[in-house]
C-alpha cells in the first residue's frame, strides 16, 4: 500500500492575486516543478493532537527524520500537524509507529483533502488590506494630530492634502471587502451591516476631499482609515475563526483515508472506496473496518458493531451474514460481496440525513446577526433625519447638513460592534483549542452557552470501547493461568484484555500446547493432555450471560465465565461531575444491554439512563427534550448517534468517532480526555456574557457621542477618540476571558 | 517650518519601507505558524551553526 500523495503545489501560495496581478501567470511553471517533485517522492501529512511545546517539535522532527526514507519533517504547531517529505515508498504506518514510540499520538491525513486549507487566499488578502490600512492610519493620524493641535491656514491645507493622498487610495483598496458585501446585500434588497459602513467610508472621504478643496477646518481622513482598520481587524479575526473551523472539518474528513482491498481475478488490489462497484469481492482483515455494505461469502469472524448500534458484545459473522460499512472485523479474515458502496452505503445514507438536520442548525441567528438587524436601520434613520433636520433648520445649507450626517455615520459606525463578537470568539476558541476542543461551527459557542441538559452515549463516548476484565479474582489461579495462555494466542480484544488483566494480577500463563485459533469461535489447545477452549459460550457448551464475557472450558465442571466491562474514558467521571456541579441535567442513552449501561450509570452517578435504545429512539428522546423547552447538548460517537447529534441544540463527538458522527457534531474532542467538556460549557457561558457586555460598551459610547454629532458639535478629534477608545475597550474585555 | 518638506517625505518613506517589509513577510509565509516559530527559537537545534 503506497501513499503517493497528490500533493498540491506548495508554490502558488506565495502569490496573492490582489497584490500582484502579473504573478497569476507564473504558477503554471511552478506546477510543473511540483509535479516533477511528486514523481520523486511523497508528501505525507500527519495530525498531532498532543504536540504543544518546543520540546515536542524537536522530538517529533527527530523521530521522523530517523525513519529510513524520510527526507525532512516540519511541525506546524499552530495547526498541530507535521508534514513529511519522503521517498515514494514510505507509508504513514512506520511514521505513526515511530511517533508512538516517542509518546505522540498521530493520525494520517489525506493531503488531497487538505490542499485547499493551505492556500488561505482570503485570509492573506484580508491581512494585506489590514496592513495597508494600519500604515495609512498611523501616517494620517500623525498629520491630523498636528492639525488638531492648532496648525493653521496653509499648513493645515497642506496636511489635509497629504492625508488625502494617503487616505483615498487606502480607502479604495482596504474598503473593498465592505463595498463588495454592501453591494451584494443591496442587490437582494437587504440592509446589511456593511451598507452603513460603506456609506460612512464614502461619505467621510468625499466630504473631507470637498472640505480640503475649499480650505475647510475639518477633514475626516483619519476617521475613514481608522474605520477601515478596526473593521478589517474584526473581519480578519472572524475569518480566522471560521478558517480554523473549516480546516478542522477538512482535517477530520481527511483523517479517514478510505481504501478497500478488492479481489480482482484472485489478485488483491487496493482501491479508493469510490471505485468499488456492487458485486466486487472485498477482503477485510482482522482489525479492519468494513468499507462497504455487503454479504459475507467466505470466512468466519466476529464483528464489533458498537459504532453502529452501541452494542459492546461482538457478533458472530459467517457465510451469508449481512454486514454494514463501519463495523469492525475482529478475528478472522472475511471476503465480502459488495451490495452497496460509496454514496449508496448505509454510512452515506446516514450522512445525508445529517445534512438535512444541519441545514436546520444554520437557521440559528447569532447574537451578532440580531445586533446588526437592529443596528443598520437605526443608523440610517438617525443620519437621514439629522440631514433633513439641519437642511430645514439652516434653510438649505447642504454643506453643513451633509457634514452633520457624515459625522453621525462615522461616530455610530460599528468599530466596537464589529470587534465585539470576533474578539471574544477568537479568545474563547483559542482557549478551547488548547484544551483539546475544536469548534467546528461558527455559532456552536453561543449555542453551547444555552445548554441545560446533556445527553451522553455510552460505548465509545463515556467508555473507550476497550474492555477490561473484572472478575479475575473469582476464579482459581490455575483457571486464570490456562485462560491467559489461550488468550495470548489471539488478537481478539477480549483476549488482549484478559492477557493484560492476568499480567497486572501477576499471573503467569500455563503451558498449553497445540494452540489454534478458530475464527469466530475462540482459541483451543491441549493442557495436561486435555482439550481446553476459550471463546464463545455455545462453543464451550454453556449458556451466554447478558454481560460481555468469554468462556473457559477445561473439561471438568461447567464452563467459567470471564466477564468484562468497558474501561472508562479518562476524564469521563470528571466531566459528568463538573456538568452536574454546574446544575445541568445529565442523561445516558445507549444501544447496549441494560446490565452494562446500568453498571456504568451507577459508577458515574447518572440516575437517568436508558438502555437498548434504537438510533431513532435516541433522536426521538432528544426531540422530546427539545419540545419540553430544554436545550440539549448531545455527546456521542457512533452511527447510531448521528441523528441525535444532528437533532440536538449543540453536539460534541470524540475524534475517534465515525466520520458521519463527526460531521454531524459542532465540536470535536481532539484528545482521549473527556474532562474539557466541563470547561467548554463554562468558557462558552463566559464568552456569551462578554459578547453582551461588549454590545453594551459600544452602545454606551454611542449614547454619549451620537447626541454630540446630531447637534453638530462632533469634531474629527472626538470621532477618533470615541472610535479608538471603544474598540480598545471591547478588545480588552474579550481578553478577560479565563 | 521648511524642515517639514524634508521630514514628511522621510517619514512617509520609512513607513513605506515597513509596508514593503510586511508585504514580503506575507508572501514568504512568515505568518503561517506563529505558535511554532515562537517555540522554535527555544530549541537547541542549530545553535552552533545555521541549518544547511
Amino acid at each position: 500500500m503506497t501513499i503517493s500523495a497528490p500533493i498540491s503545489s506548495p508554490m502558488p501560495e506565495h502569490v496573492s492575486a490582489a497584490a500582484c496581478p502579473a504573478c497569476i501567470a507564473a504558477p503554471s511553471a511552478q506546477n510543473i516543478a511540483a509535479m516533477a517533485a511528486d514523481m520523486q517522492g511523497a508528501r505525507l501529512m500527519l495530525s498531532l493532537p498532543t504536540a504543544h511545546c518546543a520540546a515536542c517539535m524537536v522530538t517529533v522532527e527527530q523521530a521522523l527524520q530517523a525513519v529510513p526514507g524520510v527526507r525532512s519533517a516540519r511541525v506546524n504547531l499552530s495547526l498541530r500537524r507535521v508534514s513529511v517529505d519522503a521517498d515514494a515508498e514510505v507509508t504513514a504506518e512506520p511514521l505513526i509507529a515511530a511517533l508512538k514510540g516517542v509518546g505522540y499520538e498521530a493520525h494520517e491525513l489525506d493531503p488531497g483533502l487538505l490542499s485547499t486549507t493551505e492556500t488561505d487566499r482570503q485570509g492573506r488578502d484580508l491581512l494585506m488590506r489590514l496592513g495597508v490600512a494600519g500604515f495609512s492610519m498611523m501616517n494620517v493620524m500623525l498629520l491630523s494630530v498636528a492639525v488638531w493641535s492648532g496648525a493653521g491656514d496653509a499648513t493645515r491645507d497642506l496636511f489635509h492634502w497629504i492625508s488625502a493622498a494617503i487616505a483615498l487610495p487606502t480607502v479604495v483598496f482596504a474598503g473593498q471587502p465592505f463595498f463588495k458585501s454592501a453591494w451584494a446585500s443591496l442587490r437582494v434588497g437587504r440592509l446589511g451591516m456593511d451598507v452603513p459602513i460603506s456609506l460612512a467610508l464614502i461619505l467621510a472621504s468625499g466630504i473631507s476631499l470637498f472640505e480640503t478643496w475649499h480650505s475647510g477646518h475639518h477633514a475626516y481622513f483619519d476617521a475613514a482609515v481608522m474605520l477601515s482598520f478596526f473593521l478589517l481587524a474584526g473581519r480578519y479575526l472572524d475569518h480566522r475563526t471560521r478558517a480554523v473551523a473549516r480546516s478542522a472539518a477538512e482535517e477530520l474528513a481527511a483523517l479517514e483515508v478510505p481504501r478497500a482491498t478488492v479481489l480482482r481475478d484472485g489478485v488483491e488490489v487496493v482501491l479508493p472506496i469510490a471505485e468499488v462497484a456492487v458485486g466486487d469481492l472485498v477482503r477485510v482483515r482482522p482489525g479492519g473496518r468494513m468499507p462497504v455494505d455487503g454479504v459475507v461469502v467466505e470466512g468466519q469472524s466476529e464483528l464489533d458493531r458498537s459504532l453502529l448500534t452501541g452494542e459492546s458484545l461482538p457478533v458472530f459473522a459467517g457465510e451469508g451474514v449481512v454486514v454494514s460499512a463501519g463495523e469492525v472485523n475482529l478475528t478472522g479474515p472475511l471476503v465480502v460481496r459488495v451490495t452497496a458502496a460509496g454514496r449508496a452505503s448505509s454510512l452515506h445514507r446516514m450522512a445525508d440525513l445529517v445534512a438535512v438536520a444541519e441545514s436546520a442548525k444554520t437557521r440559528y441567528t447569532s447574537l451578532a446577526e440580531r445586533a446588526a438587524r437592529l443596528y443598520s436601520p437605526l443608523v440610517h434613520i438617525l443620519s437621514f433625519s439629522a440631514f433633513g433636520f439641519w437642511m430645514w433648520k439652516t434653510g438649505g445649507d447642504l454643506r453643513f447638513a451633509v457634514n452633520i450626517s457624515a459625522a453621525v455615520l462615522i461616530i455610530t459606525c460599528p468599530c466596537a460592534l464589529g470587534l465585539a463578537v470576533p474578539a471574544v470568539v477568537t479568545a474563547a476558541s483559542g482557549k478551547l483549542f488548547r484544551k483539546g476542543l475544536l469548534i467546528k461551527h461558527g455559532t456552536a459557542l453561543e449555542r453551547l452557552a444555552e445548554v441545560d441538559t446533556v445527553v451522553f452515549d455510552k460505548t465509545g463516548t463515556l467508555t473507550m470501547g476497550a474492555p477490561e476484565v473484572i472478575n479475575l479474582g473469582e476464579h482459581p489461579v490455575t483457571a486464570v493461568e490456562v485462560a491467559a495462555a489461550l488468550a495470548a494466542a489471539s488478537s481478539h480484544p477480549l483476549a488482549l484484555a484478559l492477557v493484560a488483566g492476568a499480567r497486572a494480577a501477576g499471573v503467569h500463563p500455563a503451558r498449553v500446547e497445540e494452540l489454534r485459533e478458530v475464527p469466530g469461535y475462540g482459541v483451543e489447545g491441549i493442557w495436561k493432555g486435555r482439550r481446553v477452549r476459550l471463546g464463545r459460550a455455545e462453543w464451550c457448551g454453556s449458556d451466554p450471560l447478558d454481560v460481555t464475557a468469554t468462556y473457559l472450558c477445561t473439561g471438568d465442571g461447567a464452563a467459567r465465565a470471564f466477564t468484562f466491562a468497558d474501561s472508562l474514558r479518562p476524564g469521563a467521571a470528571e466531566a459528568v461531575a463538573s456538568l452536574r456541579a454546574q446544575g445541568l441535567r445529565v442523561t445516558l442513552i445507549s444501544g447496549d444491554v441494560a446490565g452494562a449501561v446500568g453498571e456504568l450509570a451507577g459508577r458515574l452517578g447518572i440516575a437517568d439512563w436508558t438502555a437498548c435504545a434504537l438510533p431513532a429512539e435516541k433522536a426521538a428522546t432528544v426531540a422530546r427534550l427539545t419540545a419540553e423547552g430544554r436545550r440539549v447538548l448531545m455527546v456521542g460517537d457512533g452511527l447510531n448517534d448521528t441523528a441525535a447529534l444532528a437533532a440536538a441544540h449543540v453536539s460534541v463527538s470524540p475524534a475517534s468517532a465515525l466520520d458521519a458522527a463527526r460531521v454531524a457534531s459542532d465540536i470535536v474532542l481532539l484528545g482521549q480526555d473527556m474532562a474539557p467538556i466541563g470547561d467548554a460549557l463554562r468558557i462558552s457561558r463566559q464568552a456569551s456574557r462578554r459578547i453582551v457586555e461588549n454590545f453594551g460598551i459600544s452602545a454606551a459610547y454611542n449614547v454619549i457621542a451620537v447626541p454630540l454629532a446630531l447637534v453638530g458639535m462632533a469634531t474629527p478629534l472626538a470621532a477618533a477618540a470615541a472610535m479608538s477608545l471603544s474598540s480598545i475597550t471591547v478588545s480588552l474585555n474579550a481578553l478577560r476571558l479565563k | 517650518m521648511s524642515i517639514l518638506s524634508l521630514l514628511i517625505p522621510m517619514s512617509l518613506f520609512l513607513g513605506g519601507l515597513g509596508l514593503v517589509a510586511f508585504f514580503w513577510a506575507m508572501k514568504n509565509k512568515q505568518y503561517d505558524d506563529p505558535e511554532g516559530d515562537a517555540n522554535r527559537i527555544l530549541t537547541k537545534e542549530w545553535d552552533d551553526h545555521p541549518k544547511p
